[in-house]
C-alpha cells in the first residue's frame, strides 16, 4: 500500500463517520471566532436553545471591524465611533460572555487578526483540525494541521456539535527547490505560484507546500505561503512539521507543558507526508528563478516580476483572458506594455494576516530605516497583526523607525486589507499592499491594489512608485 | 431551517451572468449582527443610485428606475430568474439571507457558485438548476407577459408555467429531504451525538493535550 500524505493522515485522525453520499463528519479541535461572521451563529444557538458542545476548543477576538488608530481605540469598545461597528464588537463580547468562550478583547494582550493570534497563542497546534469563519484560515496549515474557512451556518454547526459535515479533497504537492535570491521572500514565492497555476489551479485540492525552499523558510514565511493557498483556489494549504514548527510553539500560552509536551512533540514529529505517498497533482518551481513579484491587475493571478512590463491584453493567448486583462487594466488605469516600476503609488498598507508578523515588520523596518516616505505618497499604514507583535516590535524600536520615516504606526486589526473600518482607499488611488486580495473595490470603492512583500511595499513608499527593493541604494 | 414544499409566485429577471455575492450584498452590510433585515439592501449598488449603509432609512434612498426589481411589474416577486454562476465570490451567508429577507423563495439559474448554492439550502431557499435553453425561454416569457408567475413543487420536482406546461428539475435527494422536512443540519448531526462522544473519548486518550487547555 502506498504511503499517506499529511492531509490524508489528518483527515483519518479526525473522521467521526464516513457517509454513503460522499460526505463525512469531521471532528474539529480548534475554532477561532471573530465579530463579523459569528453574531448570527450565536443567535442561531440562542434561538434553538443549544449550547456549545465544548468551550475549551474555541477562542474569539475582534479584528475585521476594529478601528486601528490609537485615539479611537483608547476606550476599548466604547470609543468605536461607527455605531454598527461598535455594536458588532460589543455583540462578540456579549456572546462570548454568555456562552463561556475565551475572548481576547479589543485592547487586551492576545487580541489581533485571527490567523496571527491562533498560532502565537498555541491555539493552533500540529495535527489539529482548525476552522474559522474566514477563508484565510488556510494560514494555520503551516503548522501541519488541517485548517480551512467555513460559513456562518457552519460556525454555528461547529459550536453546537464540534463537527463539520464536509467531503475530502484531492492532494496536490507544490514543490519549490533551491535558494531564494537576496530580497526575495515567501510572499514572492506564493505570488509566483499563483501566477503559475492560476486562481482556480487549486480548486478541489489540499495543497501541501514542500521542497528545500519551503523547508528553509521561517514559520512566518510558511504562514504567508499557506495563507494565500485560497487565492490559488485551494481551501487548505499545508507544510509538514519540523524542528522549526516545534520551536515556534514551545512556550506559547495554550501549548502543552512538561511530560504532556514531550508526548505531544513525539507525535508532532510524525506529521509529515510518507516518502512513498502519491499526490494527485504535482507542481514544481525553481526558487532561483523567482524575482520579487507584484500584482498589476484585479486578481491574484495577475502578477509579474517587478522588472518586467504590464502585459498587453492581446499577448494573453486567448479571447476570454484578453477581455479579462482589458477590464483589469481599465479598472487599474494602466497601459499594457508599461514598466511595472512606472506605476505610481498613493498609499501603502503594511499589515494583514499575510504579512503582519514580527518578521514582516523587521523586513519592512530594515528598508525604512533612515529613509523617508516620498512626498507624493499620501499615507503609509503599518498595522501589526496582533498585540503581541506590536509589543515585540516596540521593544525592538521598530515603531520609531516607521514613525521617523513618516509612516503611521497603528493598533492591531485587519484594517485596509478589507477596509471595513475607516482605513480605506479613495477612488482611483493605487496602493502598495502586503495583503492578499486585489479584487475590484477590496480596499475601498474604486481603489487599486498592488500586492507585494513588506520590503517591496516600503521601497514603494520611499520612492513613490513600485520599485525593486534590491536596487535601493 | 425553514421548510420548502410548494411555492407559487411572481418571477423577476436579473439578466446578468456571474452575479457575485458583493453585488448581492456589499461588504458594508456585513457589520450587521442579525440574519434578517438585509432585504432593503439586496443588490444595493444596482438597486439604488445613492451610496447605502446599514441602517440608512429607505426614505433617504434614491431608487435606480432601470433596475428590474424596481419596476412596478416585478414588485413582490418571489421567484428570481438569473444567469450563469450566480452567487460567486466570497462565502458570506449574508447573500442568501438578503434574498430570503427580500421575499425570494426560489432562484432559477443555469448554474451557481458552490458555496452560495450550499448556503441557500441552509436557509430554506430553493436554488433550481435548469438548462440554458429553458432559462433563456423563461427570460423571454417573463418579459413578454406582465404578472408572469411560476408554481414550484419540490416533492414532485416540477415547475408549472401559467399555461399549464411543466418543467422537471433535478435535486440531490438528501438536500430535498432536508428542505421538505425543514430539518436543520445541526439537529441531524446531533442525532449522532453518541458517535461523536465515542470518537471524543478515544481522541482525548490519544491527544490529551487538546483537552482543557483553553480557558
Ligand atoms: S487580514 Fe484580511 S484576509 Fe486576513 S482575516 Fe483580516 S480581512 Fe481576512
Amino acid at each position: 500500500m502506498a504511503g499517506q500524505t499529511l492531509y490524508d493522515k489528518l483527515w483519518d485522525s479526525h473522521l467521526v463517520e464516513s457517509r454513503q453520499d460522499g460526505t463525512a463528519l469531521l471532528y474539529i479541535d480548534r475554532h477561532i471566532i471573530h465579530e463579523v461572521t459569528s453574531p448570527q451563529a450565536f443567535e442561531g444557538l440562542r434561538l434553538s436553545g443549544r449550547k456549545p458542545w465544548r468551550t475549551d476548543t474555541t477562542v474569539a477576538t475582534p479584528d475585521h471591524n476594529v478601528p486601528t488608530n490609537a485615539e479611537e481605540r483608547k476606550g476599548g469598545v466604547a470609543t468605536i465611533i461607527d455605531d454598527t461597528s461598535r455594536i458588532q464588537v460589543q455583540t462578540l463580547d456579549d456572546n462570548c460572555d454568555e456562552f463561556g468562550i475565551k475572548e481576547f478583547h479589543v485592547n487586551e494582550m492576545g487580541q489581533g487578526v485571527v490567523h496571527v493570534i491562533g498560532p502565537e497563542l498555541g491555539v493552533t497546534l500540529p495535527g489539529t483540525t482548525v476552522v474559522c469563519g474566514d477563508s484565510h484560515t488556510a494560514t494555520h496549515g503551516a503548522f501541519g494541521c488541517l485548517a480551512h474557512g467555513i460559513g456562518t451556518s457552519e460556525v454555528e454547526h461547529v459550536l453546537a456539535t464540534q463537527c463539520l459535515v464536509t467531503s475530502k479533497m484531492k492532494n496536490m504537492l507544490v514543490r519549490v527547490d533551491g535558494q531564494l535570491g537576496p530580497g526575495v521572500t515567501a510572499k514572492d514565492v506564493i505570488l509566483a505560484i499563483i501566477g503559475k497555476i492560476g486562481t482556480a489551479g487549486g480548486n478541489g485540492y489540499a495543497i501541501e507546500f514542500g521542497g528545500s525552499t519551503i523547508e528553509a523558510l521561517s514559520i512566518e514565511g510558511r504562514m504567508t505561503i499557506c495563507n494565500m493557498a485560497i487565492e490559488a483556489g485551494a481551501r487548505v494549504g499545508l507544510v509538514g512539521v519540523d524542528q522549526k514548527t516545534i520551536d515556534y510553539i514551545r512556550g506559547s500560552r495554550f501549548a502543552p507543558t512538561g511530560a504532556m509536551w514531550d508526548r505531544a512533540e513525539a507525535y508532532w514529529q510524525t506529521l509529515r507526508t510518507d516518502s512513498d505517498a502519491v499526490f494527485d497533482a504535482v507542481v514544481e518551481l525553481d526558487a532561483a528563478a523567482i524575482d520579487p513579484f507584484v500584482s498589476w491587475g484585479t486578481s491574484p493571478e495577475m502578477v509579474a516580476p517587478v522588472n518586467s512590463v504590464v502585459p498587453r491584453p492581446e499577448d494573453s493567448g486567448n479571447p476570454v483572458k484578453q477581455k479579462g486583462y482589458q477590464r483589469a487594466l481599465d479598472y487599474m488605469g494602466l497601459q499594457g506594455g508599461m514598466n511595472i516600476t512606472d506605476i505610481m503609488i498613493d498609499k501603502v498598507f503594511i499589515g494583514s494576516c499575510t504579512n503582519s508578523r514580527i518578521e514582516d515588520l523587521r523586513a519592512a523596518a530594515a528598508v525604512a530605516r533612515g529613509r523617508k516616505k516620498a512626498e507624493s505618497v499620501k499615507q503609509v499604514l503599518v498595522v501589526p497583526g496582533s498585540q503581541m507583535v506590536k509589543a515585540q516590535a516596540e521593544s525592538e524600536g521598530l515603531d520609531r523607525i516607521f514613525i521617523e520615516a513618516g509612516m503611521e504606526w497603528r493598533e492591531p486589526g485587519c484594517s485596509m486589507c478589507l477596509a471595513m473600518n475607516s482605513d480605506v482607499l479613495g477612488r482611483g488611488e493605487h496602493c502598495a499592499s502586503t495583503s492578499n486580495r486585489n479584487f475590484e473595490g477590496r480596499q475601498g470603492a474604486g481603489g487599486r491594489t498592488h500586492l507585494m512583500s513588506p520590503a517591496m511595499a516600503v521601497a514603494a513608499a520611499v520612492t513613490g512608485h513600485i520599485t525593486d527593493v534590491r536596487k535601493l541604494a | 431551517m425553514k421548510a420548502f414544499v410548494k411555492h407559487q409566485g411572481l418571477v423577476a429577471p436579473i439578466d446578468l451572468a456571474n452575479v457575485d455575492t458583493d453585488m448581492i450584498i456589499p461588504k458594508q452590510f456585513l457589520k450587521a449582527i442579525n440574519r434578517s433585515g438585509f432585504g432593503p439592501y439586496l443588490f444595493d449598488e444596482m438597486r439604488y443610485l445613492d451610496q447605502g449603509w446599514y441602517g440608512k432609512p429607505l426614505s433617504e434612498r434614491t431608487l435606480n428606475p432601470d433596475f428590474a426589481l424596481n419596476r412596478d411589474r416585478y414588485r413582490n416577486a418571489s421567484v428570481l430568474l438569473a444567469r450563469e454562476n450566480f452567487g460567486c465570490g466570497s462565502s458570506r451567508e449574508h447573500a442568501p439571507w438578503a434574498l430570503d429577507d427580500y421575499g425570494f423563495r426560489v432562484i432559477i439559474a443555469p448554474s451557481y457558485a458552490d458555496i452560495f448554492y450550499n448556503n441557500c439550502f441552509k436557509n430554506g431557499l430553493l436554488p433550481i438548476v435548469l438548462d440554458k435553453t429553458a432559462v433563456d425561454q423563461l427570460f423571454v416569457d417573463v418579459e413578454a407577459e406582465e404578472g408572469y408567475a411560476l408554481a414550484v413543487d419540490l416533492e414532485a420536482q416540477v415547475i408549472t408555467r401559467p399555461n399549464g406546461d411543466t418543467i422537471a428539475f433535478e435535486i440531490d435527494g438528501f438536500r430535498k429531504h432536508c428542505l421538505l422536512e425543514g430539518l436543520d443540519e445541526i439537529g441531524l448531526t446531533l442525532k449522532n451525538a453518541e458517535l461523536i462522544r465515542q470518537f471524543e473519548t478515544a481522541h482525548s486518550r490519544t491527544y490529551p493535550w487538546l483537552y482543557g487547555a483553553i480557558k
